[in-house]
């Protein structure tokens, strides 16, 4: 585990900063957001140091990062695929774009592919159903998917790693 | 082209920045309340105009805001419902996206009348990219002095702050979404005490949805009586309607409510007809919590008349014939959707949303959700869709918040209306592998057998 770096550390004051006095408990969803940011996941480390930096308890931060679907509580890979499979993505074919990303990648919902470059997750409504089948990658949304769209994507994402490392 | 409130500088280039939504009348609203306006005659004029929040619920606005309790030396607070995670509805995405400014400037108007300094937008963590957006406007409204210390020289202080969510339907619940701002699980509170009395850090607070809270800046502007002679009724002024599923034109549209559920699906102004050529089999009108209709009780009432895109109309029949407006997210299914497959996906939603503090939501979700899967993929007995109706009646009404009914609800109106078809999957556990029910004696009215 890595302590956050002096800027992340400012940003934290910052946000505190945004409640009253003594409330800096609500600080910890955006808290948490910035740690996974730093790590891809949650460990216990990292909460414990979440837990130090509000001066709350660890267990304040675990029943929190396990009741939000967003936190990772283990590790994932580089990239997510995290695929809406609720009634409208569904009625515009996410099954299908379920099943092209598993044998495109060939791993299984949940699983990440050996390289560690790749998660793929289902998951449901993400507030973009008029723009369906969409998966949320990172920061953004990825809508009207097709397989060709996929195939982009995927390509997409390799030459990007292949740059960073 | 009916009346554009919130949209009708939506396309304009650049009105996301503040010198494009300034230039094009910006910011006239806060003016106005600040320099010629109380805080009480501000929730008067949103009293006037009958505006109903815009969340789902259809609460009346002003009352709600005069609700908000005053005691001496106590901070009050503004919260900003950006949570949106009802399956369907992608509204309040479009205006933060597209129209920052227009919240931002609601929200220091709702500021001022509700007496709030510190203002939240809670939003829900996968709209990763908004909160940027936001606390950009946020920044150029405080650079311009609409924020800040003493604005406008009125003595009222205001600042707004964005804080994200991660993960969770639940938190769009009010008491929900006040346990997440302080930190903590997103578990329902039970009421009374009502948030104006006892809300975030225990001091009385108003939540309100991001087009409720958007939708203050043309009543002040055009004063509440203005705003009230758009639409018809009680429902007043206009609605963002995000519309989805097999239609040609997918997307977020401003109605003025008067216009029929017809007109909404089929003209080009608005859905563009259904896609392919197909035809309407039903719809979900107000979000997925909302009962399904079948395509003869959507587009007219049980009693043949025609049914309007609004509060009265849509739930004209009550459960038994009607739906509800809810939160505008309007989900059109065509002749090839199967309804015991679409139902079964929402139930799985509300089982994977379900706080689990109360058995009958934490238990009965996950039985739905285990039995319509059953039924769905050719596993299902007769006696199950009794057992179905069974456990949501048992669901509803008991339970600490509304996300039991709005789980309960779904599963009841599709069996109300579509039991053949549900009856027809236990009857062929084959075929119902291979292709869907179709459209059966529901048929759309409106296409003439050959
Ligand atoms: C399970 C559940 C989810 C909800 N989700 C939202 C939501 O995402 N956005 C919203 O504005 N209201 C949501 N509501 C309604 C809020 O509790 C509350 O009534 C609303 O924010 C009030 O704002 P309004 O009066 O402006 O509509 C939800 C309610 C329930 C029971
Ligand atoms: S109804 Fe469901 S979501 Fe609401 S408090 Fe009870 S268990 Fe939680
Ligand atoms: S159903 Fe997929 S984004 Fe709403």
């Amino acid at each position: 585990m890595v302590p956050f770096s002096e800027e992340k550390l400012a940003k934290v004051r910052e946000i505190i900063a945004r409640y009253p006095e003594g409330k800096q408990k609500s600080a910890l969803l955006p808290v948490l957001h910035l740690a996974q940011e730093v790590h891809g996941w949650l460990s216990a480390e990292t909460m414990d140091y979440v837990a130090s930096l509000l001066q709350i308890e660890p267990i304040e931060v675990y029943e929190v990062a396990t009741f939000y679907s967003m936190y990772n509580l283990k590790p994932v890979g580089k990239y997510m695929f995290e695929v809406c499979q609720t009634g409208p993505c569904m009625i515009n074919g996410s099954d299908d774009i379920v099943d092209y990303i598993k044998q495109r990648l060939g791993i299984g919902v949940g699983e990440t592919t050996p390289d560690g470059l790749f998660t793929l997750k289902t998951v449901e409504c993400l507030g973009a159903c008029g723009y369906a089948p969409m998966m949320q990658l990172g920061k953004h949304y990825k809508e009207h998917l097709t397989r060709e769209k996929v195939d982009q994507i995927i390509e997409e994402c390799r030459k990007q790693a292949g740059q960073l490392n | 082209m009916g009346v554009k409130l919130l949209l009708e500088k939506a396309h304009v280039e650049g009105i996301r920045s503040y010198e494009v939504y300034r230039r094009e009348g910006g910011y006239r609203a806060v003016e106005k309340a600040l320099k010629t306006m109380s805080p009480d005659a501000v929730t008067e004029e949103v009293k006037k105009s009958g505006l109903r929040g815009r969340g789902g619920a259809g609460f009346p606005s002003g009352m709600k805001w005069s609700f908000l309790a005053k005691p001496e030396g106590v901070p009050r607070h503004l919260v900003c419902n950006a949570d949106e995670s009802e399956p369907g509805t992608f509204k309040d995405r479009y205006l933060m996206e597209f129209l920052p400014h227009l919240l931002i400037e609601g929200l220091i108007v709702s500021s001022f009348a509700l007496g709030s300094n510190a203002t939240y937008i809670y939003i829900r963590g996968e709209y990763a990219w908004i909160p940027d957006i936001l606390e950009q406007a946020i920044a150029e409204a405080k650079a311009n002095g609409w924020l800040g210390k003493n604005i406008l020289g009125s003595g009222f202080d205001c600042e707004i702050y964005v804080q994200r969510g991660a993960g969770a339907y639940i938190c769009g619940e009010e008491t929900a979404l006040i346990e997440s701002l302080e930190g903590k699980r997103g578990n329902p509170r039970i009421k009374p005490p009502f948030p104006a009395v006892k809300g975030v850090w225990d001091r009385p607070t108003v939540v309100n949805n991001v087009e409720t809270l958007a939708a203050v800046v043309p009543i002040i502007n055009m004063g509440g009586e203005e705003y009230a002679k758009i639409g018809v009724g009680r429902s007043t002024g206009t609605k963002l309607i995000s519309a989805c599923g097999n239609i040609n034109k997918p997307g977020v549209y401003e109605i003025d409510m008067t216009i029929s559920v017809e007109e909404f699906i089929y003209s080009d102004e608005y859905c563009g007809g259904i896609k392919n050529g197909k035809r309407l089999k039903a719809c979900i009108p107000g979000g997925s919590s909302v009962p399904i209709l079948p395509a003869n009780l959507l587009l007219k009432t049980a009693k043949g008349e025609t049914r309007y895109m609004n509060y009265e109309s849509l739930s004209d029949g009550g459960f038994a014939t009607g739906s509800m407006m809810g939160s505008g997210g309007f989900i059109v299914l065509d002749e090839d959707q199967c309804v015991v497959k679409n139902t079964y996906t929402l139930a799985r939603f509300y089982r994977h949303e379900s706080c689990g503090q109360c058995s009958p939501c934490r238990e009965g979700t996950g039985w739905m959700e285990k039995i319509l899967k059953n039924i769905d993929s050719g596993k299902g007995k007769m006696s199950d869709i009794d057992l179905l109706w069974d456990i949501q009646r048992k669901i509803e009404g008991n339970t600490i918040c509304p996300l039991g009914d709005a789980a309960a609800w779904p599963v009841a109106a599709a069996i109300r209306h579509f039991r053949d078809e549900f009856e027809w999957h236990v009857k062929n556990p084959q075929e119902c592998l291979t292709r869907n029910y179709g459209i059966a004696h529901y048929a759309d009215p409106l296409v003439i057998p050959a």
